[in-house]
C-alpha cells in the first residue's frame, strides 16, 4: 500500500517534468536530425509557461471544461497503472480520456477543429484493437490483469509477447502523434488543417493539452517497461534502455516518413494487430 | 520574470507580396538560420500565435483578413511587418488600390525594411519584437491595456478593442 502511495506521488510531481524532458530531447534530437542547432531542453516548459500568460480568448466556455477532463482523466490513467491496478481499466480511462479531447474539440464548432476530432475519432478506432490484444497478451502470458503482478512476473512478459511488442511499437507512433500518423492535430513544427483538434484551444487551454501530453507519454512508456519488467533489477535497467530506445526510433521514424491518409493509418494498424497480436495471442494459446 | 519572450510562436500571413520576403520569412526555419534556437514556430493558427509577420502592402482585399487575424490573436501580441511594402506601400504606395503599409490596418510594433527583406534582418527584427512582447506582458500584468502607451488607469482601456483606437485616429488624421 505505502509503494502504491509513493509511486502515485511520484507519478504526479515527476511525470510532468520527466514528459516535458523527453519532448524537450524529442525537439533538440529532431533539429539535429534535420541539420539544425534546435531549441533548449527545457523550451516545452517556457511553451507552457508562456501559455499561462497569455489572454483568454475561449469562444465556448465548455470546452474549457472537457480539455479539464481530459487533463484530468489522463492523471488518473498514469495514476491507476502506476499504483499497479488492472490494466483493462486503465485501458478504458485511457479511451474515456481521448473522449473528452474529441468532444472539447466538437464543441468549438470550428470546421479545422471538427475534422481534427474526425481524424481523433479514426485514430482512437485506429489504435485501440491492439491496446486491447496487448492487455489480452499481459493476462494469457502472465495470469493477470494487474500491473502490480505482472511487475514481479517470474519471466519477462516479452519473451512471451514479442508480436505484441512490436504491434504496440507500431501504434505508439499514433499515440504520441508522430509521422506518419500525425492526423489529428499539429505537434510542434507540424501543420495541418489549421491546427486540427487544437485550432480553437489557446492559452490555458492548450497548456493543458501540453501538459496531458507529457503525463500521456510517460504513461504509455510504463507500457513498454511492462514488457521488461521481471522485479528485478536487471530488467528494471533493459526496461529503461528499451523505453527510451523505442521513444529514440518514434522520432526516427517521424522525421522519415511523411504524413500519410487515414486509411493508411486504419488499416495498417489494424492488419498489424491482426497479424502480430493475433498470431501472438493464438501461439499463446497453443503453448 | 515573463516567459512570453523565450517562446514565440509567429503566424505569417502574405498580404499581396510578391513572396520574395515569403520566402526570406520561410528561410529563417531552415538550418541554415533555424530560428526555433530562439523557441521560435511557425504555428499557422492565429490563435496560437504570439508574432503576427506580415509581408505586403494592404489592399482593401486583404484589409478585412489582415484584421481578423489580428483580432483571433491572444494579447500579449506583437506584429512585424516585413519588407519595404509591409512598412510603407513601397513602390505600390502610390497605386489606387492599395491602402499602404500595415500600419494604416493595424498598429505595427516592428518595421523591417527591404526589397526583399534578409533573414538576418528578419531574425534581428524578430528579436527587437520580442523586447516589446515582453513590455506588453508586463503592461498585462498591471492591469493596463497591452496595446497603449499611456500608464492609464485600467477603466480606461476596458471597452476599446486594442488598436482600434489607433486605426480610427488615423482614419481622422487622413
Amino acid at each position: 500500500m505505502a509503494i502504491m502511495i509513493i509511486s502515485v506521488i511520484a507519478y504526479l510531481i515527476v511525470g510532468p517534468l520527466l514528459g516535458g524532458f523527453l519532448s524537450g530531447c524529442d525537439r533538440k534530437i529532431t533539429a539535429h536530425m534535420q541539420g539544425r542547432v534546435g531549441p533548449p531542453i527545457r523550451q516545452p516548459f517556457y511553451d507552457v509557461f508562456k501559455l499561462t500568460e497569455k489572454e483568454d480568448i475561449t469562444v465556448n466556455k465548455i470546452q474549457d471544461f472537457y480539455v479539464l477532463c481530459f487533463l484530468i482523466f489522463i492523471i488518473v490513467t498514469g495514476c491507476l497503472f502506476f499504483a499497479g491496478q488492472s490494466l483493462l481499466l486503465v485501458f478504458f480511462t485511457l479511451t474515456t480520456a481521448s473522449t473528452f479531447l474529441i468532444i472539447a474539440a466538437y464543441s468549438s464548432t470550428s470546421p479545422y477543429a471538427e475534422a481534427g476530432a474526425q481524424r481523433e475519432l479514426l485514430q482512437v478506432m485506429a489504435y485501440e484493437p491492439m491496446v486491447l490484444i496487448t492487455a489480452v497478451g499481459f493476462y494469457m502470458s502472465t495470469g493477470s490483469f494487474d500491473v502490480s503482478q505482472i511487475m514481479t512476473s517470474e519471466s519477462m512478459p516479452i519473451w512471451a509477447l514479442w508480436g505484441l511488442f512490436i504491434g504496440f511499437i507500431f501504434i505508439l507512433t499514433i499515440k504520441l502523434r508522430k509521422s506518419p500518423f500525425d492526423l489529428s492535430m499539429s505537434e510542434h513544427a507540424h501543420q495541418e488543417l489549421v491546427a486540427g483538434l487544437k485550432t480553437e484551444f489557446s492559452g490555458k487551454t492548450l497548456a493543458m493539452v501540453e501538459v496531458a501530453h507529457w503525463y500521456e507519454n510517460v504513461m504509455l512508456l510504463g507500457i513498454v517497461f511492462l514488457f521488461f519488467a521481471n522485479g528485478t533489477i536487471y530488467g528494471a535497467i533493459i526496461g529503461v534502455v528499451v523505453c527510451l530506445l523505442a521513444y529514440f526510433f518514434e522520432i526516427f521514424i517521424d522525421n522519415s516518413f511523411a504524413r500519410m491518409k487515414w486509411q493508411a493509418a486504419l488499416n495498417s494498424a489494424w492488419i498489424v494487430a491482426a497479424v502480430l497480436g493475433g498470431v501472438n495471442l493464438f501461439v499463446l494459446l497453443l503453448v | 520574470m515573463s516567459y512570453v519572450a523565450k517562446s514565440p510562436w509567429i503566424i505569417h500571413y502574405d498580404g499581396s507580396s510578391c513572396n520574395g520576403c515569403d520566402i526570406e520569412v520561410l528561410a529563417c526555419l531552415t538550418p541554415m538560420y533555424d530560428v526555433e534556437r530562439f523557441g521560435i514556430i511557425n504555428t499557422g493558427n492565429p490563435k496560437h500565435a504570439d508574432v503576427f509577420m506580415i509581408t505586403g502592402a494592404v489592399n482593401e482585399r486583404n484589409k478585412a483578413v489582415i484584421k481578423q487575424i489580428y483580432d483571433q490573436m491572444p494579447e500579449p501580441k506583437v506584429v512585424v511587418a516585413i519588407g519595404i511594402c509591409a512598412c510603407s506601400g513601397g513602390i505600390w504606395e502610390e497605386c489606387y488600390n492599395v491602402l499602404g503599409g500595415i500600419d494604416k490596418v493595424i498598429p505595427v510594433d516592428c518595421y523591417i525594411p527591404g526589397c526583399a527583406a534578409r533573414p538576418e534582418a528578419i531574425i534581428d527584427g524578430v528579436v527587437a519584437g520580442l523586447g516589446v512582447l515582453a513590455g506588453k506582458r508586463e503592461r498585462m500584468e498591471k492591469g493596463l491595456d497591452p496595446e497603449g502607451t499611456d500608464e492609464a488607469a485600467p477603466e480606461a482601456a476596458v471597452g476599446a478593442p486594442a488598436g482600434t483606437e489607433t486605426a480610427e485616429a488615423e482614419k481622422e488624421a487622413e
